[in-house]
């Protein structure tokens, strides 16, 4: 029977396939989103920083900001789940990075001066296209501060 | 100073004052009632795709909805701030590398309590790069 590959190779493997798929996006690094992995799910966060405030008298966060926020989510999520079975069976190649088409956000609650955090769920993915929904929440899980649908161009790989 | 470009200084006041428009460099091109035009200067730390160098959507969006926001808070019908309900948007092109980014917004109808705004999204072209629809909060309007 074949031995089960050590769980350090497997994390080391993913985490690296995380990092290169995130990495190379300076709009990631500039809002400051990061993204926690167990398994394949993925939980993005966005720490709070001064440079997301939408309205300093309240304060709350951008709308901008957030629709940003959800929509890093909504593509990392279906970039991470087309590039898994990629990774996983040991073959590299360009990381391309779904491409948006249209993305409606809805705002429940304004945003508070706090970390905010993001789950996707990619509810169809075809050839070409994909749709993805996407919820963020802040203190309370239960509590969405916003959501959004959005659909995407599926990256063709050549041939 | 005429009456527009009082407006206009007072709503670039406005857009300077919100910390996330200020970190994206937004800077207010034309106000007029229920119109506004923004725009920022392309910045590599805003790149979405590193290999075209091309401007992440989530920029669009943020410029798109502080527009839409700005058109809405001096629309007549509308007293005090806003705040965005619901946000849809529709990703032409990408917005060209190098090129400053613009959003013309308008608020063409205004309820006692939510503004409905359609905004267009440009580059250095005349080729549209997004276009948005929104609802926005209305606040202190009019009996």
């Amino acid at each position: 029977m074949k031995q089960p590959e050590p769980v350090q190779v497997i994390k080391k493997r993913r985490d690296a396939a995380l990092s290169d798929l995130v990495g190379g996006i300076p709009y990631i690094g500039f809002l400051g989103v990061t993204f926690e992995r167990r398994g394949d799910e993925l939980t993005s966060t966005l720490p709070y920083g001064e440079h997301l405030v939408g309205n300093p008298i309240l304060p709350a966060l951008h709308g901008g900001a957030v629709g940003a926020f959800l929509e890093i989510a909504a593509q990392i999520e279906l970039g991470w789940q087309t590039y898994w079975p990629q990774f996983e069976a040991g073959a590299t190649g360009p990381k391309l990075i779904p491409k948006t088409i249209d993305f409606t956000v809805d705002y429940l609650r304004s945003g508070l001066p706090r970390d905010a955090y993001a789950r996707a769920v990619v509810n169809r993915s075809g050839r070409r296209f994909a749709s993805v929904h996407v919820e963020a929440w802040q203190d309370n899980r239960n509590k969405l501060f916003a959501q959004a649908t959005g659909h995407f161009l599926m990256p063709q790989t050549e041939g | 100073m005429n009456d527009v470009d009082k407006k206009a200084k007072v709503a670039q006041q406005f857009i300077e004052a919100i910390p996330h428009s200020r970190a994206l460099e937004m800077q207010v091109d034309k106000i007029s009632t229920g119109n506004a035009v923004l725009s920022l200067p392309y910045n590599e730390r805003f790149v979405g795709d590193p290999e075209s160098g091309v401007l992440h959507g989530g920029v669009v969006t943020a410029l798109l909805d502080t527009a839409m926001g700005a058109a809405v808070v001096c629309h007549p019908q509308s007293m005090g701030g806003t705040a965005t309900i619901d946000l849809r948007i529709d990703y032409m092109r990408p917005a060209t590398k190098g090129q400053r980014l613009r959003a013309e917004a308008n608020c063409y109808r205004v309820t006692r309590s939510v503004a409905f705004v359609r905004a267009t999204a440009y580059d250095e072209g005349d080729e549209p790069v997004a276009a948005a629809a929104g609802a926005f909060t209305v606040e202190g309007a009019k009996p």
